[in-house]
């Protein structure tokens, strides 16, 4: 009974993580962006600096009209957000966020391997929604969003593969077991890699062709109206939540930190996420968007070959210290 | 040779890993229905004809939505498949190259895998596809 009430405990906190989480970056990113720009961003929801503006706009959405355009494949077009959202709440219940055996959803031993295959189904969401859409311009979004997970999840899978190396397991507490503060400059190549790899799995600017606003209105998504448009937002941020605490447990140490010890852990986990999250939209806002080509170009001529010379580098430190 | 309750107790591990994996897909799921369905309750519902026309610029549009286009991506897909399944064999092999016994023989292994990977990007470079045309 006891285990059972504990898995059901995890299973909760995670839950509450994979909801509030993203609604926190989200507002940031309103409140940094718009500093950023000279602006003031939300001010009213709440009282507060507009704290509840992000509560206000999902109940704005749970009330509007779902409107499914009549050409459309009915039931993909209204699965498909659902598709994009949940591999993110599979992928935070594998992510250690503290030292103890408790401070993680749930261990799976297949770790790097199990959360890399999950977030890439989160694209067939984008991918359903763009054929399903009856819109050119969905489609094309469809299609690039495909076109820019094939080159990107290559370079990011040899950068999670060189970790793996480093620590000789791909579980992800064994990972953070094996870690030392040398790992990051050593590793320091393949995080590079994998973060601009992971921004480019989420279509985030400089990487958000397929969402391109001035070409194809809005990608795969153009159609969508209410709760399911903002499903598809939820998927975005919960995304960058995961993937800045992908980067932070497998790049940089996790719960390790120069003080605090280990009670402390998990505020260094929150931390270093926190400040990854701040840089995803620091980017958002001072980089132009890439073209279509240099895309591809940049994940196929830069990133794989920095990602096999970091395997290479890997594979020889690691049997030269054994 | 390893212990038969050993193994047994690995693959009770096993299952208890992704039962709880797949508990949490099962809340993932209803909380989507409860969601869908509260909308349901909530949304008004005025559909017309004009709403429900596709959306492409303001104007009316012109054809089908599943239009030609010149699909530029194949090669990449192509490129992508080969790759990933290469890089697929790098994971079990990661736990296990450094271990005792191995160490410099896996290393020129190692090598070798990257000297295939990347004499083949260097091909597709040469080849000109990772261009755009």
């Amino acid at each position: 009974m006891n285990d059972v009430l504990d898995v059901a405990l995890r299973l909760v906190a995670v839950f509450v993580c994979f909801l509030v989480l993203p609604l926190v970056v989200g507002q940031t990113e309103h409140k940094v962006m718009a500093h950023m720009q000279g602006r003031l961003g939300p001010m009213y929801a709440g009282g507060f600096h507009g704290w509840a503006q992000l509560v206000a706009d999902g109940v704005k959405f749970a009330q509007k009209e779902d409107v499914v355009p009549e050409n459309a494949d009915r039931r993909i077009f209204q699965l498909a957000p659902a598709v994009a959202l949940l591999p993110y709440l599979l992928v935070l219940l594998a992510i250690p966020i503290g030292p103890s055996e408790g401070a993680v959803g749930q261990v799976v031993d297949a770790g790097v391997f199990f959360v890399l295959a999950v977030m890439g189904v989160g694209v067939l969401g984008s991918l359903m929604a763009g054929w399903a859409s009856a819109n050119k311009f969905s489609l094309l979004g469809g299609l690039r969003t495909a076109a820019q997970l094939l080159a990107y999840e290559l370079p990011m899978l040899l950068a999670a593969a060189s970790v793996a190396m480093a620590a000789g397991t791909v579980s992800l507490p064994g990972i953070l077991n094996a870690f030392a503060w040398w790992w990051v400059p050593w590793q320091i190549v393949g995080a590079l890699v994998f973060f601009t790899a992971g921004l480019a799995e989420l279509q985030r600017p400089p990487f958000d062709m397929p969402v391109a606003d001035s070409e194809i209105i809005f990608g795969a998504y153009t159609e969508y109206t209410g709760l399911r448009f903002a499903l598809f937002l939820l998927a975005e941020y919960a995304g960058i939540v995961v993937l800045c605490g992908l980067t932070t447990v497998l790049f940089l140490g996790g719960w390790h930190g120069p003080f605090g010890g280990d009670g402390l852990g998990w505020v260094w986990t929150l931390l270093k996420t926190a400040v990854l999250a701040f840089v995803v939209i620091w980017l958002r806002v001072s980089y132009p968007r890439l073209r279509e080509d240099q895309l591809q170009k940049l994940a196929w001529t830069t990133l794989v070959p920095l990602a096999l010379a970091q395997i290479a580098l890997t594979g020889i430190v690691k049997v030269a210290i054994q | 040779m390893r212990e038969p309750t050993v193994v047994a107790a690995d693959a009770a591990d096993y299952f208890q890993t992704y039962s709880v994996v797949g508990v949490l897909a099962v809340v993932g799921v209803l909380f989507v229905a409860v969601a869908f369905s509260a909308n349901r309750l909530l949304r008004p519902v005025v559909p017309t004809p004009e709403k429900l026309l596709t959306y492409e610029c303001g104007v009316d549009p012109v054809g089908e939505g599943w239009a030609h286009t010149q699909v530029r991506y194949y090669v990449y897909a192509f490129l992508y498949v080969i790759f990933a399944v290469d890089s697929i064999f790098l994971f079990p092999w990661a736990t296990v190259f450094a271990a005792p016994g191995y160490g410099a023989t896996t290393l020129v292994e190692m090598f070798v895998f990257l000297g295939f990977l990347a004499v083949g990007l260097l091909y597709a470079y040469k080849k000109g596809v990772l261009a755009w045309t």
